[in-house]
């Protein structure tokens, strides 16, 4: 090999500055990425040197109090596990519902999409819309059946808020199951319901859990459509049936971190670390329901 | 081994070719075989049973149409409410003045309906937002789909969907006890209650949005394209700069769009950080009150149902309601542009 | 393996040594070694999978692209190693270009098509001339010379395809690769293209990936037979398809597998 053209394909000098733009560029992007995970870290810290030494047993028995050291959250978590359960049971049933008719039983036509675009829209209004929603139809309209201000009427607003994705999650996990399993259904003789019953959502079942539980998990922090519905900032009562009054979680924190003294924002972050921890649990069984249920067709 | 000639084979069906995707395999006629018609509803052939099950069939497709319709209820719901208590609101305040007057005093005397300061309100937080979550949420997303290594990625994904995850008042917490204080030490002027930090915590919020869509969208570019442009002599800067970004633009544009849709209804983090001041500026250090922010104001206080007070809250629900719908409507326009192309 | 030479004159434009790509443990090309003659056709074929297109893509190195590839031996181009440790792979695909099977212009318009290749390499000089040029070399300047700003997406497959061969042009290699370049196109579309491709081997040395027997048969001087990664007959395009010399590429070329 001649040495004048030994170094022919290696990088010119053109090519030497490229390079140097595309490096430089990557590591912008590459920081823009991390600027994202250390402010979750920051604020996770923040929030565990701020709570944390608040985290007693008397935080979990006792109701919320103006003396900081004698405040609890036992109405608050009462009142989410109230409301979580409440949704569960309605959006569920509601949403699983919607999304089979929607893919097994409605005709692929305008009706159809008009419905499918109207959920997508749903999706996306902000929740105090539906807060305000809930206001007028479940606290003063069906005022009879909820009893006004109730955890009923609180569970029942926020299905609907949280309906939307539970139908999407359910429409995409019964899209997934696949048609040769159908047809042979409908090969034996089955029914639509029977082949539904028997095959498409035993087979979409996991899916549809993970998208639950994430909608699940999107509910259990809200707090402004909650607020509008009345669910009071002070009480010191657990719920005893749908129709009673309620707070939750979200509520709690937000009432205890607008008082200026510095006890009670160490309520707040104590009881956002419990808020978080409820989270974290709801989506990590999403995640391991998700990997153990995952069928490769 | 012998083959049995007077074997048939399974797939016999007397209704014409079946169409079976295992492969031929078909199933064995009988009394009750049915044809699948994509999207039409159909009945065995010769019932063996009675009418009861075509009627309990019958049932439960109403049933399930009732919970389809729901979804259809509750968007009629949504607009009827507003509409009905807004028409109730706009009988007492001319709709010019609610759009254009530019004092908002609603819970005091003298009572000024001019809803600029809620909607400047609004939009200057989603403009801060966005000014952090654009940049941060493309530069996430170009990195993500073009540059990380797969375990970097499978570390890097899961945490930006944490970000998303975690509830808003959390959020608003972190802005008031954390970013604010940081922030006055170096911005002078810098109110407890500012748009600043509000800005910011929304931000950071909405940013797992972009990150997810955008990258969606650019890994929906098909690897054909991104090999052409190696062939030509690219370096991976170039390919991901003038090739993939510019053919998922839309995706892109997109996910911008219900960012800021997100952001603009965004209620608990501004309560915390941004105050409940109606007051009509630009300046991100001054505290101000967000459409959504009004409408939770009202709703912790005592307003006796009927009242103007009370009806106000419809009429501001009502103009969120159509800027983050019509918002949502363009995003996705332009969503489904970009499947359309790569489908 | 025995190097085969096919007798041309002048230096090869490119040659193997030893060449061999493995996927894991999986050898999908064994050791060829093969001379690509200047300024002629040169088809690669042999039956699915035998390894013809995992052979064409190490002359431009667009097997780096692919996670667990691995090459050993050589492939020599103006004296130097592709593979050589001091070898810029950009730098290659400037001189050696692609043309896929599948035609993939970019969203954007005929012209900043043929104009991507010279920018990104900062090529200067009047970029409207380089673009007729370019697309006159492809046949494609008649067609398209009033609508230079439409977008590529809106002409017809074969037309994509004569503009992907003006934007690999455009870079002015010296070798130009074709995978495969008429199997998405129809009869009239793939003719064009073969009478396109006896024009540019005038001034480029061209190699060429087919399984369309007829094709090689009709358009290439000289013939590379591939069964199962290996190389096992290259010689003049007559000789091989009227009498090969061995039983395995006869049995191919006449249809008997594959």
């Amino acid at each position: 090999m001649s040495d004048a053209s030994e170094r022919l394909l290696s990088t010119p000098p053109d090519l030497v500055r490229r390079r140097r733009w595309g490096r430089a560029f990557e590591l912008v992007c590459l920081g823009t990425t991390v600027v994202g995970v250390v402010f979750l870290a920051i604020m996770l810290v923040d929030i565990l040197i701020d709570g944390a030494g608040w985290l007693t047993g008397t935080f979990f028995t006792e109701s919320p109090s103006r003396i900081p050291s004698r405040a609890g959250i036992k109405p608050a978590l009462a009142g989410t596990l109230w409301l979580m359960g409440l949704v569960a049971l309605i959006a569920f049933p509601l949403g699983v519902a919607a999304a089979v008719y929607l893919e097994e039983y409605a005709a692929r036509n305008w009706i159809q999409s008009v419905i499918q675009t109207n959920i997508a829209n749903l999706a996306g209004v902000p929740s105090i819309v539906y807060g305000i929603l809930g206001l007028a139809v479940f606290v003063r309209w069906m005022f009879a059946l909820t009893g006004g201000r109730s955890v009923l009427s609180g569970a029942l607003t926020i299905s609907l808020l949280v309906l939307p994705v539970i139908i999407i999650a359910g429409q995409e996990a019964i899209r997934a199951v696949p048609g040769s399993i159908r047809e042979a259904s409908y090969g034996l003789g089955a029914t639509r319901w029977q082949t539904v019953r028997h095959h498409v959502l035993p087979n979409a079942l996991p899916g549809i859990m993970t998208g639950t539980i994430l909608a699940l998990s999107r509910a259990i922090g809200e707090t402004a459509p909650l607020i509008m519905m009345g669910a009071l900032t002070f009480i010191a009562f657990v719920p005893e049936g749908p129709r009673d009054a309620f707070t939750v979680l979200p509520i709690q924190i937000f009432n205890w971190a607008s008082r200026p003294q510095d006890e009670f924002r160490n309520l707040a972050a104590a009881a956002i670390i419990v808020l978080l921890v409820l989270l974290l649990s709801m989506n990590a069984v999403a995640i391991w329901m998700r990997n153990k249920y995952r069928k490769e067709w | 081994m012998t083959i049995d000639p007077t074997s048939r084979p399974v797939n016999v069906d007397p209704d014409g070719p079946s169409r079976d995707p295992d492969g031929g395999r078909g199933v064995a006629t009988a009394a009750g075989q049915a044809r699948v018609v994509a999207g039409a509803p159909h009945e065995p052939g010769p019932r063996l049973t009675g009418a009861g099950r075509a009627l309990k069939e019958r049932a439960i497709g109403a049933l399930l149409s009732l919970a389809g319709a729901v979804s259809i209820l509750t968007t009629v719901g949504i607009v009827v409410v507003l509409v009905w208590e807004s028409v109730g609101f706009f009988r007492h305040v001319p709709v010019r003045d609610f759009l254009t007057g530019t004092v908002w005093t609603p819970l005091f005397q003298p009572q000024h309906f001019g809803v600029l300061p809620l909607l400047v309100g609004s939009v200057l937080i989603a403009v801060i937002a966005s000014l952090i979550a654009v940049p941060l949420g493309l530069g996430a997303a170009i990195y993500l789909s073009e540059y990380s290594p797969r375990r970097v990625r499978a570390v890097l994904k899961p945490i930006l969907e944490i970000l998303a995850g975690i509830p808003t008042v959390v959020y608003g917490y972190f802005a008031l006890t954390f970013v604010t204080p940081v922030l006055r030490h170096v911005i002078p002027g810098l109110g407890i209650f500012n748009a600043l930090s509000a800005g910011i915590v929304v931000g950071i919020m909405i940013l797992p949005l972009i990150a997810s869509l955008s990258e969606d969208a650019m890994a929906a570019v098909p690897r054909e394209l991104r090999q052409g442009a190696y062939a030509l002599g690219s370096t991976r800067f170039e390919v991901a700069t003038r090739v993939v970004t510019p053919a998922a633009l839309s995706g892109i544009v997109a996910s911008f769009i219900l960012a800021v849709s997100r952001a603009i209804g965004e209620t608990m983090a501004v309560v915390l950080a941004a105050g409940m001041t109606p007051q009509l500026t630009f300046d991100p250090r001054e505290s101000v009150q967000t459409m959504t922010a009004y409408i939770v104001q009202v709703s912790l206080g005592d307003t006796p149902f009927g009242s103007i007070e009370y009806q106000s809250i419809f009429a501001v629900g009502l103009l969120l309601f159509m800027v983050t719908l019509v918002m949502n409507i363009f995003g996705r326009g332009f969503l489904n542009r970009y499947r359309e192309v790569y489908a | 393996m025995p190097t085969i030479k096919v007798t041309a004159e002048g230096t090869p434009a490119l040659e193997t040594r030893d060449l061999s790509v493995l996927y894991g443990e999986t050898k999908a090309v064994k050791s060829i070694s093969m001379e690509i003659p200047r300024n002629k056709i040169v088809a690669l074929i042999g039956p699915s999978g035998c390894g013809k297109s995992t052979l064409i893509r190490c002359f431009n190195r667009m097997n780096d692209l692919v996670p667990n590839a691995r090459i050993e031996g050589q492939v020599i181009f103006r004296g130097e190693n592709l593979y050589a440790e001091h070898v810029d792979p950009v730098e290659v695909r400037r001189r050696i270009g692609m043309v896929f099977q599948k035609p993939n212009p970019f969203p954007k318009s005929i012209y900043d098509n043929v104009a991507f290749g010279p920018r990104i390499n900062g090529v200067n000089g009047d970029m409207d001339e380089i673009v007729e040029v370019s697309l006159q070399q492809a046949a494609l300047w008649e067609e398209v010379k009033d609508r230079l700003e439409v977008s590529a997406l809106e002409l017809s497959g074969g037309q994509q395809q004569r503009l992907c061969i003006a934007r690999a042009l455009a870079v002015t290699p010296e070798v130009l690769l074709m995978d495969e370049p008429a199997s998405a196109l129809d009869p009239i579309a793939t003719s064009k293209i073969e009478e396109l491709i006896q024009e540019l081997v005038k001034n480029y040395t061209i190699v060429i990936v087919t399984h369309n027997m007829q094709q090689a048969a009709r358009v290439s001087d000289y013939t590379a037979y591939l069964y199962l990664g290996e190389l096992m007959e290259y010689d003049v395009t007559d000789k091989i398809f009227t009498a090969p010399s061995e039983r395995s590429t006869e049995d191919y070329v006449t249809g008997r597998f594959g």
